[in-house]
């Protein structure tokens, strides 16, 4: 409908009646407004959903950069098999779904006045917050560790300009070089990460320099994936022999052994917590993390620096009104991954949308899948299927259901899964940005 | 009506309420709706089902019977996967059954992707020969109870036929017999060029 001047006079006059009067003059008082802050897999996924759930809903997605570089897949990318570009993605297709996508830094959060600002002077008022973040580094953790270090030593845990780092310098280094992983404490972002990672690494220098090897220091006395792993280690790249490609450090139970507690960024050397001293010819640090910056800010975590979270509707149990998903939120027993931030922002989405509407919000659901690739046509899966607990206090696997593929699969299957393993990048990147 | 006889098969068996993850209290909250059960499925299978590939099939707009059958016939091992078995024992039949009536309403997206257009003609008439009394119009009618073919993603239908194929997935033994006398007459390029006519249903 076209609005003419007249018809246009007419409203603007039935609006200043309506202010004269005293009623509150709020255009939006029907409007229910979700405000989201953080566009990755959590958030977006939260945004889409929310408005395919009820398009009346104003759903204001707040996020800094212009793109978001998806963490799943960028070992892909750090062992030189994907393009950077294919891991990239921009929110035209939230727009599309009627999302307002506003690029600005949000630096605060008013649980009080609902209400959340950014370093753009903008104030946004929410009936709902949805908290996003991911993750945090924590750069005190790490001694000589720090924002500026990262420049020349990668974390590459947040996907982007770090990732392209970490590859050029596998890259530029000579053949028979050293690249130690730093690997990280519990809790962390994607558990099986740093274990793919020396795989794909392995697999770049199997091909390319094959002098050279992978050393993972790791505080911790074992890993997810662990038998799959280091089954793929042996069979691909001599794990455990004289000539491994890849060597696996960890510390035993209640000791810290092999947890890097000193970095020397010019030397590329780590000082182990037992002692030892290590020079890498590439350098690989992931310090320990907490949840994303704003959810810090915001007041939003405990004492150990997560978000403690209502399992049922991902509502803040610090904040009400602010509700917080993926990797920043305590998810017992769900790990942080991108499926269970993909997953945990469909529960939240649906739980807002009953409490927008006045309903009860109903019984979750959750799922986690995750694929490691680990050599050219050899990938494994782990699947859970998750309830809430009957009293609330986690999230719970559904018994004899999910787990891992089986250690003593058939090639088949474990060439099948690389196949599978792109399906679920293309199919959830989709679901996140589509 | 296939699923009704592999459910009353299971309940002789005395499987029908353990094929999948029985339910207890104790194993938390049940009751979750069809949408909010089926909305886990989108990170591999495309949201509402409709995969975007290249392989993870499209599981929108299959019959409910068709769907219910493969998901208890993951849970009991009876269709292989490499990961279904594991996922479908994390649901109880009435999961199974919302999730079922979830998917039946969304359409089937056809997958947009590459085939083989030398063998097209072939595929189409090994189809009528082979195929068609039980997978109708070229593949692509539901209601038969035998999956939809037209526009499935290629690399699922090749390694579903290799599983049948090898007699590692049990089929109807008309299926069996059909594949064999196929491979007889035509060779091996008979098996691809099904795959091809069905990706050419866009």
């Amino acid at each position: 409908m076209k609005i003419t001047r007249r018809g246009f006079i007419q409203t603007a006059g039935a609006v200043t009646a309506v202010g004269l009067t005293g009623v509150p003059l709020i255009a939006s008082a029907a409007t229910k407004k979700v405000v989201v802050v953080g566009g990755g897999t959590g958030g977006g996924t939260l945004a889409k959903y929310l408005r395919m759930a009820d398009p009346s809903i104003e759903v204001t997605l707040i996020e800094a950069h212009k793109t978001h570089h998806t963490c799943y897949m960028s070992n892909e990318v750090i062992g030189g098999g994907r393009d950077i570009k294919t891991i990239e993605f921009g929110y035209d297709g939230l727009a599309g779904h009627g999302v307002k996508v506003v690029h600005d830094k949000v630096t605060g959060i008013d649980a009080a006045k609902k209400s959340v600002t950014t370093e753009g002077g903008k104030s946004f008022s929410y009936d709902r917050c949805v908290v996003a973040p991911g993750i945090s580094i924590d750069w005190e953790a790490i001694e000589g560790y720090d924002q500026a270090a990262a420049e020349k030593i990668p974390h590459a845990w947040k996907a982007g300009p770090q990732t392209a780092l970490l590859r050029s310098q596998l890259e530029a280094m000579k053949d028979g070089g050293l690249c130690v992983i730093v690997a990280p404490p519990n809790p962390y972002r994607c558990p099986p990460g740093p274990y793919e990672r020396a795989s794909q690494i392995a697999m770049y220098f199997k091909a390319h320099k094959p002098k050279s090897k992978v050393l993972i220091l790791d505080p911790k006395p074992n890993f997810s994936k662990q038998g799959l792993f280091t089954s793929a280690w042996r069979r691909f790249y001599g794990y455990e022999s004289a000539d491994a490609m890849i060597e696996w450090r960890g510390s035993a139970q209640g000791s810290s052994d092999n947890a890097v507690v000193a970095v020397d960024v010019a030397s590329k050397t780590v000082t182990t917590d037992f002692g030892d001293e290590i020079k890498a010819d590439v350098l690989n640090v992931i310090p320990p993390h907490r949840a994303g910056r704003i959810a810090q800010i915001a007041g939003l975590t405990n004492d150990a620096g997560w978000c403690p979270v209502d399992l049922k509707t991902f509502e803040s149990t610090l904040h009400k009104g602010i509700h917080v998903i993926g990797d920043a939120a305590i998810a017992t027993t769900m790990p942080k991954s991108g499926y269970a931030a993909n997953s945990q922002a469909k529960v939240c989405a649906a739980a807002i949308a009953d409490l927008l509407n006045g309903r009860e919000p109903g019984v979750p659901a959750y799922v986690n899948t995750c694929y490691s690739i680990a050599a050219e046509n050899h990938a494994f899966s782990v699947a859970g299927i998750y309830r809430l607990a009957e009293d609330g206090s986690s999230i719970i696997g559904v018994p004899g259901s999910g787990g891992l593929t089986p250690v003593d699969a058939s090639d088949e299957q474990f060439a099948r899964e690389v196949i599978y393993a792109h399906s679920w990048f293309e199919n959830i990147t989709h679901d996140v940005f589509g | 009506m296939v699923y009704k006889k592999v459910k009353a098969a299971l309940i002789v068996a005395g499987l029908a309420f353990c094929a999948t993850g029985a339910v207890s209290a104790s194993q938390g909250m049940t009751g979750a709706s069809g949408a909010m059960l089926s909305h886990t499925c989108a990170g591999c299978h495309g949201t509402d089902g409709a995969s975007v590939g290249p392989a993870s099939p499209t599981i929108a707009g299959l019959s409910r019977d068709y769907f219910i059958e493969v998901m208890l016939g993951f849970a009991s091992g009876d269709v292989p996967s490499t990961i279904m078995d594991r996922i479908a024992l994390g649901y109880s039949e009435e999961e199974i059954e919302a999730m079922a009536d979830f998917f039946v309403k969304k359409p089937f997206v056809p997958a947009k992707q590459e085939f083989d257009q030398s063998l097209v003609d072939l595929g189409a008439s090994l189809h009528d020969r082979h195929c068609e009394r039980c997978h109708a119009d070229g593949g692509t009618f539901a209601d038969d109870d035998a999956g939809v073919l037209a526009g499935q993603w290629s690399p699922y239908l090749r390694w579903t036929l290799a599983d049948y194929r090898a007699e590692y997935r049990e089929g109807p033994a008309r299926m069996h017999r059909e594949m064999r006398e196929m491979l007889e007459r035509e060779g091996e390029k008979s098996l691809e060029a099904l795959i091809s006519y069905y990706a050419s249903q866009q």
